[in-house]
């Protein structure tokens, strides 16, 4: 329900700058996600917007309302943090009841928000249970329970996911998408280094490095066009191809990326790159040939189906056309069109 | 020369020897308690034989730690000549001990100073603790380490290198001889104690929990009471045990703090239990006296041990 701005939002610890000033507007029910290698500062940007650290300089706005110096529990926001953090010693009920108690509400409006939200999230049963008698992913669910309990204006997930298993992180991921989906103007603001939770979750991602905005847009964007090598590499998996040196001189730039599934193997003859394949992975719906065309890494060349090039054979591929990324020297794309191939 | 290196050969040789038959006497028992829980159930002539150490390992602990109060009570049930003969079974039961020290005003009243003043130190120490620790635990501010650190430095006082002040102090406050005197000085000697133990055990906790409380709307106050008291039962518990049974022992400040008979507390009044003439010391009071404060203390220690375990796997909880 909150229309979130950062101004030129700084932190420092000490002589420590973690986040150098960021701008970034979060519109009113936006799915944002905060994405990034480990160190660049998503965590304590969330936690800047939750109020749980100052902000050193810079200014925060939701809805117009400057919020540098509201405490948490006024700002409407309510955040799910990577441990749970449930009250190990209060029963479920009691957990998602527990803001509210603060809060001076009467006990039919308490049961009735807590039933509601236990419904939605089907824990109904598991009220009168303490957090150390369930599983991680219903202590998770009781924690998004207690974050819904608190009706708030921004949502706040603090890597929600890094502490369940594959199969339930897949589950709780659907479910957190159906949440937003059902609270359509509830802002949410999810914080993860896992870059498939970005793509699958946000309406749109931002990029941390550094304690650096480097790129803000949908995913499709991100994806299709990366504003760095940074971004490039981060989006996207496996990891965007980089070519150096004669490879990308040859396209008048000094990075030349290609995404694994945008490589073709074609007839001898036709290729623009050739190699031995070193190394292939199958997985099934798709198999990866690793591709040595003399590049220093292996390019890594996405097919369809099953593998059926063994280790050895020599390839000759080539690039779709279009979807060849160039970047300069500096890391950011280059906009020339291609010169002479 | 000769002679001083000869004296400090023989000494070393003599040492060495100490260590190795210690070693060698104490490994099999230290290998039997330390490896017991591999056999549990095991039925091979080893493993019983090991077991079977294991077991009189622990009965030599029990047996040790048992004895001397087990011989009080002995000798507590005993009257005139008999208390001088040694036995180990018991061979008479006569309260006459026990009532001799119970139909005593001052020893009646002494207990309940005793009382009085431990359970308020208690009280008085944890709740200091509790929120000195969080703020040293929890609060960032400068100069945290050195205050820690000063706090321990406290308890490196000697209790009669500080009692000349002390006696000041008391006299200053208009307290003397008064149950307060022995609960200030009792109390400034736990909490450098409990305020480590609960500073230790606070820094523990998850910060996300008081993170989430925070989010919820909790203040410092709300967070402490609501939030991490409940989940510092196990320390508070072992932490207000120790003190109260410091409190309860103490005896040097509550000789110098108080003077009348009815101020006394229960050391102070066994210590000066008398005698018929100057000459007799009255073993069975002493004793019966020993046993009737031990008591409460003991059931104490059973009442809250089971607490301490239980409290002690809740906090095994992860987030």
């Amino acid at each position: 329900m909150a229309n979130i701005q950062l101004r030129n939002v700084t932190k420092t610890y000490g002589a420590v700058n973690v986040i150098k000033g960021i701008d970034l507007e979060i519109k009113r029910g936006e799915f944002m996600v905060f994405v990034g290698p480990s160190g660049c500062g998503k965590s304590t940007l969330l936690r800047l917007i939750s109020g749980l650290e100052s902000i050193t300089t810079g200014d925060l706005y939701f809805d117009g309302e400057r919020v540098n110096n509201v405490i948490p529990s006024k700002r409407g926001i309510a955040m799910v943090f990577q441990s749970y953090a449930l009250y190990p010693h209060m029963t479920v009920y009691d957990n998602m009841a527990f803001g509210m108690k603060l809060g001076g509400s009467s006990k039919a409006d308490m049961e009735a928000r807590v039933r509601r939200a236990a419904g939605m999230l089907q824990i109904d049963h598991l009220l009168d249970r303490l957090p150390r008698q369930l599983s991680g992913g219903q202590r998770q669910r009781v924690a998004i329970g207690r974050a819904i309990v608190r009706d708030p204006r921004v949502f706040l997930f603090d890597e929600p996911l890094s502490n369940l298993d594959a199969a339930l992180r897949v589950q709780t991921r659907l479910e957190i998408a159906k949440l937003h989906h059902d609270m359509r103007d509830v802002t949410m603001i999810y914080v993860t280094h896992d870059q498939v939770e970005a793509m699958t979750l946000a309406d749109r991602i931002c990029v941390l490095r550094d304690g650096k905005v480097e790129q803000v847009g949908t995913p499709t964007e991100l994806y299709d066009r990366p504003n760095s090598v940074f971004v490039a590499g981060f989006i996207g998996s496996p990891k965007m191809n980089f070519l150096e040196g004669n490879f990308a001189e040859a396209h008048g730039c000094a990075t030349l990326g290609i995404r694994s599934e945008h490589i073709d193997i074609v007839p001898e003859g036709q290729e623009m790159w050739q190699g031995r394949v070193v190394h292939t992975e199958d997985l099934g719906s798709d198999n990866y040939l690793f591709v040595d065309v003399g590049s220093g890494e292996p390019l890594i060349v996405r097919q369809p189906g099953k593998a059926t090039i063994p280790e050895g054979t020599v390839v000759s591929l080539l690039p779709r056309p279009g979807m060849l990324h160039r970047f300069d020297a500096a890391g950011r794309p280059v906009q020339m069109p291609i010169a002479a191939q | 020369m000769i002679d001083l290196l000869t004296f400090l050969f023989w000494n070393l040789l003599y040492f060495a020897a100490f260590v190795g038959i210690t070693l060698a006497v104490v490994f099999p028992f230290y290998y039997a308690v330390l490896s017991s829980a591999d056999r549990s159930g095991e039925r091979t002539a080893s493993g019983v034989f090991w077991n079977i150490v294991f077991w009189i390992v622990v009965a030599l602990i029990v047996l040790i730690a048992i004895f001397p109060f087990y011989y009080a009570v002995l000798s507590s049930l005993e009257t005139g000549t008999q208390l001088f003969i040694p036995n180990y079974l018991p061979q008479s039961l006569n309260p006459a001990n026990y009532e001799a020290v119970l139909t005593r005003p001052s020893f009646v009243s002494s207990i309940v100073n005793s009382v009085f003043v431990a359970t308020v130190t208690v009280v008085a120490a944890l709740f200091l603790a509790v929120t000195a620790s969080y703020a040293l635990a929890r609060v960032r501010f400068r100069g945290r380490g050195l205050l820690l650190l000063t706090i321990l430095a406290v308890s490196m006082f000697p209790q009669i290198a500080v009692l000349s002040g002390l006696f000041e102090l008391v006299n200053w406050l208009g307290i003397y001889n008064t149950p307060w005197a022995l609960i200030l000085s009792y109390t400034i000697f736990t909490l450098p104690f409990t305020v480590w133990v609960l500073t230790t055990f606070m820094r523990d906790l998850p910060v996300e929990i008081e993170e989430a409380a925070i989010v919820d709307g909790a203040s410092p106050w709300v967070v402490i009471s609501k939030v991490f008291l409940p989940l510092l039962w196990p320390a508070l518990v072992t932490t207000g045990l120790l003190a109260f049974i410091g409190a309860w022992n103490e005896f040097l400040f509550a000789l110098t703090f108080t003077i009348t008979e009815t101020r006394r507390t229960v050391p102070v009044a066994i210590a000066l239990l008398s005698g018929a003439s100057q000459q007799e010391i009255p073993w069975g009071p002493i004793m019966a006296a020993s046993v009737i404060v031990t008591v409460p203390l003991i059931a104490l220690v059973l009442i809250f041990q089971r607490k301490i375990v239980a409290g002690l796997t809740a906090g095994g909880v992860k987030g």
